[in-house]
């Protein structure tokens, strides 16, 4: 771990800021933009007016320790360790019934959350993204590499350790599709000088995104401007080569011009363990095994069979037709028989 | 009693933030006690829900003076009330503003929907929170929930950052888990505020309505603007 305070004693402003240039943001939210950067901080400080600093609340004394802080902070979100498997111990149903489950999950596989409407898969999505711990409704526990996870690491790990996509997200930032990934890049990889890969990394994103989605689409296109399928495209790609998480949970993806298969195997190519909880036969049969829930319980845990997967080829075959007619009405075409062929 | 401050920007989702905290308190007694400007509607749904309420309206005064000067009663009122956790809801604070006191677990609630660089925007309400509490996070894509993340390490780098649903609740058992180990708060008589209170002692504090030099008297502040 770097000293930052003693770095920040004895260097220039401008010899910090050219090694972890996020420092300059630092002094941009202080509103400290016009420091003599030639001079360390407490120098330049030094020559800033009394009544200036005042007016906005700061002390000289506290912000070489709030600098210190803040590279410390910035540098340290980076430092997420991949993890390899996840366990559910299973907990109670709604009526208080045993569910009896223990399942596990491996980084690079998929599992499908199957069950009515209301049954309680989005609680055991919960359960993962809390990394519960017997200690919420449902009584489950979640292992992280076959070990409990601390009171202290749930709070240090949340957020960080499971990704979300669901049907009802949407790209808000009014910003292009190479300035969102740019700048996702560098949230993420704020410690490096420069950047390191970003620049590469941002365009495997780029290209694979296109590759998912069943409409092309451009860098300097607005994120928000990007179709149902495009954004899901990019979140998904985004996903796997962009977020640190290991763990990505998905609350559906429609058949909405996004190569969901592709998809699935992109997130289990980069080593991802991923949940996904559906009613498309599709992507249910693509996991590796299936959790049914009913009653708020795991009610049943189903290795996707040989007959299953024999299944999946022809339900894929059906996928196809339904896309080949899908296309032929968009393009103005009649939807003939030989579109099914 | 365990005291919490509550603060972030209207329409941010402070108050179904903590009508889902509500949720998870294991039966203990939750009040609320509602600092506005004008106009609330906020007390009128905590009590629907069951929970005491008290709802402060700063009218003229400054909305951060007007917190200062009231807070300690409210300790009393919820001593009296036999309230467990007290939750005070500041909204209408400008962003110069910030509620939170020393000693006493601080929440900012800031919208994902609101801007990037909105947490950076915030000022000490949000740099001096303990615990920073995105909402809305459920529509947003994962890759803006994880830069605005970013942006609001940024802006306060000690903080707990926790994705709360005002929905749905999801997020608001791991708030409520973080809130349980505030210490407890029997008086605030001394204690200090994290950030100073806006100054202002000038003619428009007092009822002036009028613009121009002519009108201006007491402590105010001039703009440089270029020639």
């Amino acid at each position: 771990m770097t000293d930052f305070a003693a770095m920040i004693d004895s260097r220039a402003l401008d010899i910090i800021i050219s090694e972890y240039p996020v420092a300059r943001d630092f002094f941009l939210n202080l509103n400290l933009p016009r420091l003599d950067a030639s001079l360390t901080l407490a120098d330049a400080l030094e020559a800033a007016s009394d009544e200036w600093l005042e007016e906005f609340g700061l002390t000289r004394s506290e912000i070489p320790d709030q600098l210190a802080q803040f590279l410390s902070s910035m540098t340290a979100a980076e430092i997420v360790r991949p993890i390899s498997s996840l366990t559910i111990l299973g907990g109670i149903d709604k009526d208080g019934n045993a569910e009896n489950a223990e399942l596990r999950v491996d980084a690079g596989t998929v599992i499908s959350v199957v069950g009515p409407t209301g049954s309680g898969k989005s609680r055991l999505l919960g359960d993962i993204e809390c990394l519960a711990q017997g200690d919420t409704p449902t009584r489950r526990t979640i292992l992280i590499d076959g070990e409990a996870v601390s009171e202290e690491d749930r709070f240090r790990l949340g957020g960080g350790i499971v990704a979300q996509l669901s049907q009802n997200m949407n790209f808000v930032m009014d910003l292009t599709v190479a300035e969102f990934l740019e700048m996702h890049a560098r949230s993420r990889a704020v410690a490096a000088n420069p950047p390191a890969g970003a620049e590469s990394l941002v365009g495997a994103c780029f290209a694979c995104a296109n590759a998912l989605a069943g409409e092309k689409f451009t860098p300097d296109t607005k994120v928000t401007q990007l179709s149902g399928g495009q954004s899901r495209a990019l979140m998904i790609a985004d996903c796997a080569y962009m977020s640190h998480s290991s763990i990505v949970l998905i609350d559906e993806i429609e058949n909405a011009g996004v190569d969901r298969a592709e998809s699935l195997a992109l997130l289990t190519r980069s080593e991802k363990i991923v949940l996904i909880s559906t009613h498309d036969p599709l992507l249910a049969l693509s996991a590796d095994k299936r959790v049914v829930i009913k009653n708020g319980g795991i009610y049943k845990i189903l290795e996707t069979s040989d007959e299953e997967k024999e299944s999946l080829r022809e339900i894929e075959k059906i996928d196809r037709l339904l896309g080949a007619a899908r296309a032929a009405l968009r393009g103005g075409e009649r939807v003939t028989t030989s579109v099914s062929r | 009693m365990k005291m919490i401050t509550v603060a972030g920007p209207p329409s941010s989702g402070k108050t179904s933030v903590i009508l889902r905290l509500a949720e998870c308190l294991d039966g203990l007694r939750l009040g609320v006690i509602k600092f506005d400007c004008l106009t609330s509607f906020d007390a009128q749904r905590y009590r629907d829900a069951g929970i005491p309420a008290q709802l402060g309206l700063s009218g003229k005064f400054c909305p951060d003076h007007f917190f200062v000067n009231n807070v300690e009663e409210g300790l009393a009122w919820g001593a009296r009330r036999g309230i467990d956790v007290l939750v005070t809801e500041s909204a209408g604070l400008c962003n110069r503003c910030s509620p939170h006191i020393a000693g006493i677990t601080s929440v900012c609630v800031v919208d994902s929907l609101s801007g990037i660089n909105t947490p950076r925007k915030i000022g000490p309400m949000l740099k001096f929170a303990d615990i920073v509490v995105v909402t809305k996070g459920d529509i947003v894509s994962q890759a803006e929930r994880e830069v605005f993340a970013w942006s609001v390490r940024q802006a306060n780098g000690s903080a707990q950052i926790l994705s709360v649903n005002g929905i749905t609740g999801q997020g608001a058992f791991m708030l409520a888990k973080k809130l349980m180990q505030a210490r407890d708060t029997d008086a605030l008589a001394g204690a200090r505020l994290r950030f100073t209170t806006p100054a202002a002692a000038c003619s428009y504090c007092t009822g002036e309505t009028r613009i121009g030099e002519a009108y201006q008297m007491g402590m105010m502040r001039k703009m440089e603007y270029e020639q």
